[in-house]
């Protein structure tokens, strides 16, 4: 779980341009990256294939932080 | 908005509508003119992309066809929404049977009407960050541009079925596994590989192309005028008001997540 949060942090620190430093578990991945809804359809994509994992979307309900989407990318590798 | 160019036979159709293509009146009309200007004589092939990062097209312009519908009494409803869906039917109809080889380039978000569209073409080719989704159940609708009988054409009862009753989005990967995509390339690719394509396909005896393409795919008309019918009922019932409604005066940045 610990390895899928800080590669998760980092992919997306990479991504959009942020301090993986300043990135937590309990962060907003939202406010934290600053991204919009269709930036959040192409993180998704990219995760699956980093991960190699398929995510489908209704398991990502309620899902807001980076320690959340970890767990749920945790459960499917 | 929406351009189209016609270089060494291969036509580039390029849909820049911000924020992500959305379907309603602009791009109808700008699609309606590009059918009815299109010299299949000169071109053999055609290239439909988006211009812009976000995606291929979002679907349909849910605002749009809210303000439409609100615009207008009750009674007219049902008049109005098979009116706007006949004539998205035409156009689709008019871009999947083209006699040109049509190759669609997706990127980023394809979902709903957008993904309806992509359906339409003959070749789709997908960049890495394309995702595709036919969200529409959550509106209490089905598909209405066609997209179930195309669906149904090209991959399994089953992939229709997935993507239909649970609403949820696919990469590119996936959608190349099931057999909807015959390319993924990587982000910012999709054109050069599309133009590509294009020019193979001016290599063969347009007659001989054409042909094949009517041989090979068909239009399920029958399906068309039954997702047509289903559509409408569907539509004007209390729950697509109240859908589209919340949908227009959320202030959710994610609308297009569940």
């Amino acid at each position: 779980m610990t390895e899928v949060l800080n590669k998760l942090i980092a992919h997306s620190a990479k991504r959009y341009g942020a301090d993986p430093t300043t990135l937590a578990a309990g962060d907003d991945i939202f406010e934290k990256l600053k991204i919009d809804s269709f930036q959040a359809v192409e993180l998704m994509s990219e995760l699956e294939l980093e991960f190699d994992v398929e995510i489908p979307d209704y398991e990502l309900q309620g899902v807001n932080t980076f320690g959340g989407l970890a767990e749920v990318i945790a459960k499917r590798t | 908005m929406i351009e189209w160019s016609l270089k060494e036979g291969v036509y580039e159709l390029v849909m820049s509508t911000e924020p992500c293509n959305e379907i309603g009146e602009t791009v109808v009309e700008a699609f309606e003119r590009f059918l009815d200007t299109v010299d299949t004589d000169s071109a053999h092939a055609l290239v439909i992309r988006s211009g812009l990062n976000s995606g291929f097209s979002a679907g349909a312009d849910l605002r749009e066809l809210y303000r439409q519908l609100s615009s207008r009494p009750e009674k007219e409803h049902e008049a109005a929404l098979r009116e706007f869906i006949d004539r998205i039917h035409s156009m689709m109809d008019r871009l999947d049977m083209l006699p040109l080889t049509t190759i669609g380039v997706v990127n980023g978000v394809c979902f709903g009407g957008g993904f309806e569209l992509a359906l339409t073409c003959d070749i789709l080719i997908a960049e890495k960050n394309a995702r595709f989704a036919f969200p529409e159940l959550r509106l209490g609708l089905i598909p209405g541009f066609g997209g179930i009988p195309r669906l149904k054409r090209d991959t399994p009862n089953s992939v229709v079925r997935d993507l239909l009753l649970t609403g949820r989005s696919i990469n590119a990967k996936k959608a190349q596994a099931v057999g909807l995509v015959s390319q993924v390339v990587p982000v910012g690719e999709g054109q050069r590989a599309a133009l590509a394509t294009a020019h193979q396909a001016t290599k063969f005896d347009r007659e001989a192309s054409r042909t094949c393409k009517r041989f090979t795919k068909r239009l399920p008309a029958a399906e068309l005028a039954e997702e047509r019918d289903i559509f409408v009922r569907l539509a004007t019932r209390p729950i697509l008001k109240l859908a589209l409604k919340k949908f227009v005066e959320s202030d959710d940045l994610r609308p297009y997540l569940p």
